[in-house]
């Protein structure tokens, strides 16, 4: 178990750093929830991997530690937040640039760029 | 729980106020921001007001001479979040306080909280998430009070609108998104390998993790120190700052400079504790330093020639905050306590001074035709007064006498001199200033001396008003002020940097709680955390 949940947020990462490594918008955001997919579970596993181990003190000799658990809470809700706002914010960009590149290179930008 | 409201602890309650006050604001203003600008400007500014006074009194009370620890819901220290007040602590949150009173006179001044809807409570809660990133004793409630602080930027970053502000904040979105996914990683693994995430736990449990192990936690520690460092804006990480600063508006990139001390602040706090010669075991004590040392000097040349390459006086103010993180950088990397107090001079001299420019590049932005590019212009309204300003900034910020960067520099400069690496330090300190002097003497020039014929039947642009005048000249009034009291500051910031550097203190400050009650429940601990060090886990 431990080896197919560490190639899975292997995977889940390397596919998310290649993605935030495009150049355009969507792939970007789409990157970004990748990693916070990744580092999800790796928050999780960070409670060590059991199965039949639920979070609960005191009603089975062997539980799981509820720490990670309540950290990736956090996470998904934080990283949810981000998501939505970094949809926009690209939205909002594609429509004031005119096009999805994350530097807005079309020949205008340029013009812009050379006359700052 | 009933301990919470009974008297010994109830004094304590203050240090929830800079937290607590900025977010109640902000929820409120976000249900008035139908109504009239003034009723929430009333309401910002009054919170802004009393959050002054709170933090000043908790500064003069002498409140941070010990660590005071504040648990959250009265939940002892590993298990629960604790806040704790120092002297280190209550210096940022005068600072965040003092920056946010003037970013918000500049506001007002300018009408910029006019051009879209929810500026104040952005601004309240940007002041919420850095007060709780400077309190938190909990790493990851340093990073929960991190992504408050960022969420409220971005929206600050992007208010009033704009194409370039746009394509600016992307970038200064993405790349902090992916600071946050480093940051969690970096927190699990050393979850996964100390249990705690309680900063002086992490300290304490360091000293007792098993050698095997150190791979792992050096791995964590440095993952963490590239998260602060994207933060700070230190080489390579420091791409995003400039387009940012400079394209953002003036009151945001003001209160904006203490944001780049947060990533420092954080290096401080997190990896002087962890790392600190009493505790760490000698393979960490010098994990960060020589890095910090090193990108700052390359920080420090890069942003020099950015200053000297700047195309217009914005992007040139905001190349000078990465110079001045740069000289920050090489002096907390000295990692002594002279350098800690100088730099802590210098820390103050910087945030408070390119706030304050960043506000008089704007106002000279406004009076000319053509913006604050170096094209010659007509002469702009009360062009004697904003050029004088301009020349007091230009030493202060370049490091010349009278001023308060001169007096920093030469105390960085002095805590040097037994460093092994001092030859590299003074080099490129004494050479980057003498090139900022040049970069801001042509920008004077360019801007005040290369003046157009004023055209004709045209109306010259309103002058500043009275509240602008007083945001742009109390930065130079407290650069007055921390000049003439530079002795008492500074002895001040020597027992300051003494008290960062007794990491025992704060470590037992926070694990043994004078308050805490004898008959709090002790949790059972995790069976892979609780074990004894050499058998940790498998």
């Amino acid at each position: 178990m431990s080896l197919l949940f560490a190639l899975l947020v292997g995977t889940l990462t390397a596919t998310g750093v290649f993605l935030t490594l495009r150049a355009q918008t969507f792939p970007v955001v789409l990157g970004l929830t990748l990693l916070s997919y990744a580092v999800n579970l790796f928050l999780f596993g960070m409670g060590r991997l059991a199965s039949n181990a639920a979070a609960v003190l005191g009603a089975q000799t062997q539980y799981a530690d509820p720490l990670p658990q309540a950290l990736v809470l956090t996470a998904i809700v934080i990283a949810f937040a981000m998501t939505a706002f970094v949809i926009v914010l690209a939205l909002k960009t594609r429509a004031e640039l005119g096009n999805d590149h994350v530097d807005g290179t079309t020949d205008d930008a340029q013009k812009d760029d050379s006359s700052q | 729980m009933t301990g919470l409201f009974t008297s010994p602890i109830w004094p304590l309650h203050w240090l929830a106020l800079p937290v607590f006050l900025p977010v109640f604001s902000a929820a409120l203003l976000i249900l008035l921001h139908r109504r009239r600008i003034r009723l929430q400007r009333i309401v910002s500014g009054s919170s802004v007001a009393v959050l002054l006074a709170v933090v000043v009194a908790l500064l003069v009370s002498g409140a941070g001479n010990q660590h005071l620890v504040y648990p959250m819901g009265d939940w002892p220290a590993p298990f629960g979040i604790v806040w704790v007040y120092d002297r280190l602590a209550g210096l940022m949150l005068l600072l965040t306080a003092g920056l946010a009173a003037i970013s918000f006179i500049y506001t007002v001044a300018t009408d910029e909280d006019r051009r879209g809807p929810h500026f104040h409570a952005l601004f309240q809660a940007q002041l919420f998430g850095l007060n709780g990133a400077f309190l938190t004793g909990d790493v990851f409630n340093l990073f929960v009070f991190f992504e408050v602080l960022l969420l409220a930027s971005y929206g600050l970053m992007l208010h009033g609108g704009g194409a370039r502000r746009s394509r600016a904040g992307l970038h200064y979105m993405v790349i902090n998104l992916i600071g946050s996914t480093l940051f969690l990683f970096a927190v699990g693994a050393l979850y996964g390998v100390l249990g705690t995430l309680n900063i002086a736990d992490l300290a304490q449990k360091l000293g007792q993790a098993p050698v095997q192990d150190y791979g792992i936690i050096a791995a964590a520690s440095l993952l963490l120190f590239v998260v602060f460092a994207i933060k700070a804006a230190a080489f390579p990480l420091y791409l995003w700052l400039p387009a940012t600063y400079a394209e953002t508006s003036a009151p945001v990139a003001a209160l904006f400079a203490i944001m780049t001390k947060v990533g420092l602040y954080a290096m401080l706090r997190v990896h002087g504790t962890l790392f600190d010669a009493h505790t760490a075991p000698a393979a960490f004590v010098n994990l960060i330093s020589p890095w910090q040392i090193w990108l700052g000097i390359l920080t420090l040349v890069m942003a020099t020639l950015g200053v000297l390459a700047a195309q217009n006086l914005r992007r040139q103010v905001a190349y000078l905050i990465l110079a001045s993180v740069g000289t920050l950088m090489i002096a907390l990397g000295m990692r002594t306590e002279a350098a800690l107090s100088a730099a802590l001079y210098y820390w103050i001299h910087t945030t408070v001074l390119s706030a304050g420019f960043f506000l008089l590049a704007d106002m000279i932005r406004r009076g000319r035709t053509n913006g604050d590019d170096w094209a010659s212009a007509p002469p702009i309204t009360r062009m004697v007064l904003i050029g004088s300003l301009f020349f007091v900034y230009a030493l202060a910020m370049s490091g010349l006498p009278p001023l308060t960067g001169f007096v920093g520099k030469i105390l960085i400069l002095s805590a040097a001199l037994d460093q092994p690496l001092r030859t590299p330090i003074f080099a490129t300190i004494l050479i980057t200033s003498l090139l900022a002097v040049i970069a801001l003497a042509r920008s004077g020039t360019r801007l005040f001396y290369r003046v157009d014929q004023p055209v004709t039947g045209m109306p010259p642009a309103a002058g500043p008003n009275r509240l602008g005048w007083i945001a742009v000249m109390s930065p130079i009034l407290i650069a007055v002020l921390m000049v003439i009291a530079a002795n008492p500051l500074s002895s001040w910031l020597d027992q300051t940097s003494a008290q960062i550097n007794a990491t025992p203190d704060y470590i037992h400050a926070v694990l043994n709680p004078p308050t805490m009650n004898a008959d709090v429940l002790a949790f059972p601990a995790h069976p892979e955390h609780a074990a004894t060090p050499t058998g940790a886990h498998q």
